[in-house]
């Protein structure tokens, strides 16, 4: 237990150390002040003819004009990739459900996976297909983030950057060499990089085995790093292949949540403030450790009922990889939920049933614990606007956040944003049930079997990406809704907040005065987390009550379903 | 300053009370609902708990009993917030009535030449038109607004400002403004008509305090869609929950979904944010002051800077004589008496200041034969007086006694003159024949308490900004005495404007009062603009709210109030979504403990049965917006402070005030029913 609070408490050090130069870097990057491969960034952007700064209208449907041809793309890899090379175990191509479920989860960055990797995917969907998306997306995040610090900070004006810009010089700088750098390390610990179809060995029983082998150390570095989280093989980051050892587990962890973090602070700086960007920083701190004390001490405590077969004093083991332990599975499930990653190394569905409910609670709240890359920062960032506008009204002024007036056009907007984790989660899951779906498709009875439908929903809707497991997702009625339930959920945001940030540009920022309170202080950071959590428990307390906490309850009974 | 209050109504006042119950009925009328989406929400859940509960009856069903006591604190929940928003306008009702009572004139003489005064027609009050001519005297009340084109006439005022004492108002010049409603006491004046029929400044008032064409303020809309997405989101939650409880093998009564609804839903802000609004402008009026619209009190409270002129605010106006400084071989009483003797005709406040120290310093008395007084022109810029025997005293501006003189100052009096100025006095030069007798410094005097004030709004941080037409060296001294921020020194009115346009360039809001129509300008260029009532119409057209003691330091008052009413609206509202912890705590282990026995660990406060537990929760919902409605009338107190600590203080109060309250309030609430066998 010691050791395990030392490699926690180590991995938050190592997430400081890591957040602080990139924080500065990315910074550099999206103010233009990184050129050293200016040559190309031209090129690219000749080419896809970029030119001027763009209103928020125009970013926006740059954007959104990107996404839809990417997905219109990916859909044609996926379903016709049986007639494309680069399929050396001839799989036959996506059905229309799955190939449209795919196409919208790795072009918003859900990564959702209805299907095993390994066993349905040829090399050139996985390489050129999702591997691009994987990049794609996170730099459309990026972007997204980008273009609101801009707005936030700008006065008067009228636009906020270049969709094409940002979107170059994020794959550029960014996500490219820090791809590169990762896949290396991965395999050097073992991954491997093929082009391969795979291996047959002969076990030590004399048994034959065939071991699935691929591009996997390129595909796992981006899913860390651009919190996609679509693994290669169909039990993620669990396979000793896409994560052999404690090193390479350790490694991905902090890939998964560097770039969210060093957003955070680089945000400060792009507005101007960096106490800002400390701000939300210490704020995305205090829920990330709460989230793994609680994960932590649930898996800890593991499951009165397992007693009779497995040994109390080593926690819930169920579903975990030894090599891991219970730290290095918590630390995991709580980082991949807190940001928009959902790769996993251990299986969400045999979690506790409150470490499943922290997951669970971790994607509702938005993912803005840290959250996706770029998108975390602006998902915290609609928060602070309500926190800044209930704050504002207490202290007797208009609100007003970085010195601009926070007014009904942006409450709005924002309101807007408020609807989207209840409609995915809750509308959805509840249509599942009415029309018998939810039904056919769950694995167990009782409190488990809500969970399993509600975290897929939470899942998809929150861009999550992982998988409670035990729920078969592969239908066409899931693969549309959890479809609708992605897009809802990424462009549900991206939208308001971009034209959040297009009507704060042409505000004039007021100098702050003792009148104004200041959003980098201790109170605003508790004000901030309690709007946070009671707008989250609000929401979904009475499902979580009828899943995870009835599990517990009943776990701790001794009832079985 | 003699103030007939109108008597205060208490908060609830039986006069009131019973209005307001009448009234809170009437509000059941959909059209009116529909203007608040949350309170709208509940009566439309109350219709259908209502429908359920009838039916139940009509079946025999087993939430007959308790689904009846839900449907019916549904509707004391809608009732009640009809009720505070009633109260709220009654209390507006009844100074509005006291207005309106002024308002007896039928008719107007209305001049077809306004040249001559026997020439007139009567004309029905609501037919005169802006632009036409009347007449007014003696003992009539004068029937609308107007500008004063001839004549000169005291005006009682009291009607509209409380204030007793009767005003003069005479054609040109900044107290040319007559108010409808006011009686004139002497003489006759001939007045322009400035205002429509049914628009003049009583009406106005009349139905600002009614609260009746409100309209909602921009922090209002705000609160108003956010308070709607949340009870958006409530719909969504509720309307889910039974496929949930289905899969877990239970199913739900719909009444009792409705009542988790509505108690979920922020009912209690929902239900007090339209008195709040109304409250608020009714502490305005009761300050005296007039608001235009609801957006200028809100801008109110965000000002950045506050442009006070110098002159009536921070000082009382009145230079008065603070030392005589004799020069070189001149004994300071020979100077001081030939400088009582130049003032003892000068009835200038200045003047006779003079002749008081003077006498309070040496004991002179007034001589037999004072001489004869030279009196001020804009020309020579001095006075004095020529004595019986042949001595010519002169008092003045140091330059123009100078060039009197025909030679320039010694260097010693010199450095007396600048002296005085530079530590913010007026220096007067005082000379008998061709020879300079030494200075009196003149010294403007500062209001006691001013600077505690300007520390209170700096506190508040608002930055006061002095607008003088003194020198820079003058303005600096009675800055830094007062205690401003920041001066502007030899104004005009169009450095005013170039001032107001540089503050909200970088971003401030800028409240300003003025009178003078050369104030004009900056009134409307400002956010919020302060006309005296007793101003040009010039001036009261262009400020957003109206002064009605033509009191500058108003201003405070009206940032205080603007202040109060969006913090009052912030605490309900975080107090009313706090709420919603506990309500959660009673209703779902009452919901689901069939389902799952084990959920009863969630009922915190020990609730006697699922049934209280839900009543309680309903009738603690609908009880704490009449708890409330003290707080909404009043306003949440407020003392200035930084917006920190005011933060951290509403924070403690409302926001974990409202966490812990309903956990006590519910419990109770339960013990009560369960002991009186309503379940």
């Amino acid at each position: 237990m010691y050791d395990d609070l030392i490699q926690a408490a180590l991995y938050g050090a190592l997430l400081v150390a890591i957040a602080v130069p990139l924080g500065v870097y990315i910074a550099a990057v999206f103010t233009g002040r990184v050129t050293f491969l200016a040559p190309v960034e031209r090129l690219l952007l000749s080419a896809a003819g970029a030119g001027q700064d763009q209103r928020w209208g125009t970013y926006a449907a740059s954007l959104l004009a990107f996404n839809a041809g990417g997905l219109a793309l990916l859909f044609g890899i996926l379903a016709f990739q049986h007639r494309l090379p680069l399929n050396p175990m001839g799989f036959d191509g996506l059905s229309w459900h799955l190939a449209l479920n795919t196409a919208i989860s790795f072009v918003t960055n859900t990564n959702w996976q209805s299907y095993g990797g390994e066993t349905t995917m040829s090399h050139f969907s996985q390489m050129a297909g999702l591997t691009t998306q994987n990049f794609l997306s996170a730099a459309s995040g990026m972007a997204v983030a980008a273009a609101v610090a801009r707005g936030f900070a700008a006065r008067q004006a009228r636009t906020i950057g270049n969709f094409w810009a940002d979107l170059t010089r994020g794959t550029l700088y960014i996500l490219l060499p820090g791809a590169i750098a990762i896949a290396l390390v991965l395999v050097a610990l073992g991954v491997p990089q093929t082009l391969q179809g795979a291996v047959t060995a002969s076990t030590v029983e004399g048994a034959q085995q065939t071991i699935s082998l691929g591009p996997v150390a390129s595909q796992v570095a981006i899913k860390q790093l651009g919190t996609n989280g679509g693994g290669f093989f169909n039990v993620n980051s669990a396979h000793p292949l896409e994560n052999p050892n404690a090193i390479s587990n350790f490694i991905q962890m902090l890939a998964i949540l560097a770039i969210p973090a060093g957003f955070v602070l680089a945000y400060g700086r792009m507005v101007g403030d960096r106490r800002q960007g400390r701000a939300l920083f210490a704020a995305m701190a205090i829920l990330l450790v709460s989230a793994f004390a609680a994960t932590y001490a649930a898996e800890r405590a593991g499951n009165p009922l397992a007693a009779a077969f497995a040994d109390p004093a080593a926690g819930n083991m169920e579903g975990k990889e030894v090599r891991f332990g219970i730290v290095g599975s918590v630390l995991w499930a709580v980082t991949t939920t807190a940001a928009s990653n959902g790769s996993v190394n251990a299986m969400h569905d045999s979690l506790t049933p409150l470490g499943g409910l922290m997951a669970m609670l971790n994607i509702q709240l938005g993912e803005i614990v840290y959250g996706g890359v770029g998108v975390g920062l602006t998902g915290m960032l609609l928060f602070v606007i309500f926190t800044v506008f209930l704050a504002g009204l207490m202290v007797g002024r208009t609100p007003e956040y970085l010195g601009k007036k926070i007014e009904a056009k942006e409450i709005k907007l924002a309101a807007l944003t408020l609807l989207v984790m209840p409609v995915g989660i809750l509308a959805f899951a509840a249509i599942a049930i009415a029309t018998g779906n939810a039904q056919a498709s769950v694995q167990d009875a009782g409190p488990h079997g809500l969970s399993e439908l509600v975290y897929a929903y939470t899942s998809a809707t929150g861009n999550n990406g992982s998988a409670f497991a035990g729920f078969s997702a592969n239908t066409p009625f899931h693969n549309v809704m959890l479809g609708l339930a992605m897009l809802l959920g990424r462009f549900g945001y991206i939208l308001p907040i971009l034209a959040i940030a297009g009507s704060l540009a042409a505000k004039t920022p007021a100098s702050a005065t003792a009148g104004t309170f200041p959003t980098h202080g201790p109170v605003f950071v508790v004000l901030l987390l309690a709007t946070i959590l009671i707008v989250g428990a609000l929401t979904f307390l009475p499902v979580l009550a009828l899943g995870p906490i009835a599990e517990h309850v009943s776990m701790i009974a001794g009832q079985r379903f | 300053m003699s103030k007939h209050a109108p008597a205060e109504l208490g908060l609830f006042a039986p006069a009131i009370l019973r209005p307001a119950l009448i009234q809170a009925f009437r509000k059941l009328d959909p059209r009116g609902l529909a203007r608040n989406p949350v309170i709208f929400a509940t009566a439309l859940v109350s219709v259908l708990a209502t429908v359920l509960a009838v039916r139940e009856g009509l079946t025999g069903g087993p939430t007959f009993r308790i689904g009846l006591q839900i449907a019916v604190w549904l509707w004391f929940t809608v009732l009640f917030a009809n009720f505070a928003e009633a109260v709220a306008e009654g209390r507006g009702k009844a100074r509005a009535d006291a207005f309106r009572a002024t308002r007896s004139t039928a008719s107007a003489r209305v001049l077809i030449d306004p040249e001559n005064r026997e020439l007139f027609e009567l004309k029905d009050v609501d037919l005169v038109e802006p632009g036409e001519f009347i007449l007014v005297e003696a003992g009539d009340v004068i029937p609308t607004d107007g500008e004063v084109v001839e004549g000169a006439a005291s005006v009682n005022e009291a009607a509209i400002t409380g204030e007793s004492a009767p005003v003069i108002r005479e054609s040109g010049g900044d107290r040319s403004s007559v108010t409808g409603g006011t009686t004139i006491l002497s003489d006759w004046l001939v007045l322009r008509v400035t205002a429509r029929p049914g628009e003049t400044f009583l009406d106005r008032m009349i139905s600002l305090v009614e609260g009746a064409k409100r309209a909602k303020t921009p922090n209002e809309v705000a609160l108003d869609v956010l308070l709607a997405s949340l009870t958006l989101v409530f719909l969504f939650v509720v309307v889910s929950l039974p496929f949930f409880a289905s899969w877990s093998g239970t199913s739900l009564p719909v009444i009792y979904l409705a009542a988790l609804f509505v108690t979920l839903i922020p009912t209690t802000i929902g239900g007090l944010l339209s008195a709040i609004g109304i409250a608020g402008m009714d502490r305005l009026v009761k300050a005296n002051v007039i608001a235009k619209s609801g957006r200028a009190v809100e801008a109110a409270g965000d000002i950045d800077v506050l442009l006070l002129d110098k002159t009536g605010t921070i000082t009382f106006g009145n230079r008065m004589a603070s030392a005589f400084l004799p020069a070189p071989g001149v004994s300071e009483r020979d100077l001081a008496e030939a400088a009582f003797l130049s003032s003892l005709a000068d009835e200038t406040a200045e003047g006779r200041s003079v002749v008081d120290l003077a006498a309070r310093q040496f004991g002179f008395s007034r001589p037999a034969q004072p001489g004869t007084f030279v009196p001020f022109t804009a020309q020579t810029r001095m006075s004095g007086v020529d004595l019986p025997d042949g001595q010519a005293i002169r008092k003045g501006a140091a330059d123009a006694v100078m060039r009197h003189l025909g030679h320039g100052a010694s260097p010693e009096l010199d450095a007396a003159v600048r002296k005085v100025a530079n530590s913010g006095g007026t220096p007067l030069l005082v000379a008998r024949n061709d020879r300079p007798l030494g200075v009196i410094a003149l010294k403007d005097v500062v209001k006691p308490h001013i600077r505690e004030r300007f520390a209170e709004l700096r506190r508040m941080g608002i930055r006061t900004v002095m607008i003088t037409g003194d020198n820079p060296l003058t303005a600096a001294a009675i800055a830094a005495e007062a205690g401003v921020d920041d001066f502007l020194a030899e104004a005009t009115p169009e450095r005013k404007l170039e001032l107001i346009r540089a503050e909200q360039a970088e971003g401030r809001l800028v409240a300003m009062c003025g009178d003078g129509s050369n104030d004009a300008p900056a009134l409307a260029q400002a956010d919020v603009g302060v006309a005296m009532n007793a101003g040009t119409p010039a001036a009261k057209e262009a400020g957003n709210l109206i002064d009605l003691d033509s009191d500058p330091t108003k201003l405070i008052e009206i940032v205080m109030v603007g202040k109060q009413l969006l913090i009052s609206r912030g605490a309900l509202t975080t107090f009313s979504i706090a709420n919603d912890v506990a309500k959660y705590f009673a209703i779902l282990p009452a919901l689901f403990i069939a389902a799952y026995p084990g959920l009863s660990g969630l009922n915190l406060m020990g609730l006697a049965s699922p049934q209280s537990a839900i009543l309680s929760a309903i009738v603690f919902n609908a009880l704490v917006i009449v708890a409330l409605i003290p707080i909404a009338l009043r306003g949440v107190s407020y003392r200035p402070a930084s917006a920190s600590s005011l933060l951290a203080r509403n924070l403690l109060v409302y926001g974990l005030g409202g966490l812990v309250a309903p956990f006590i309030g519910i419990k109770a609430i339960d013990i009560v029913i369960t002991g009186l066998g309503l379940v």
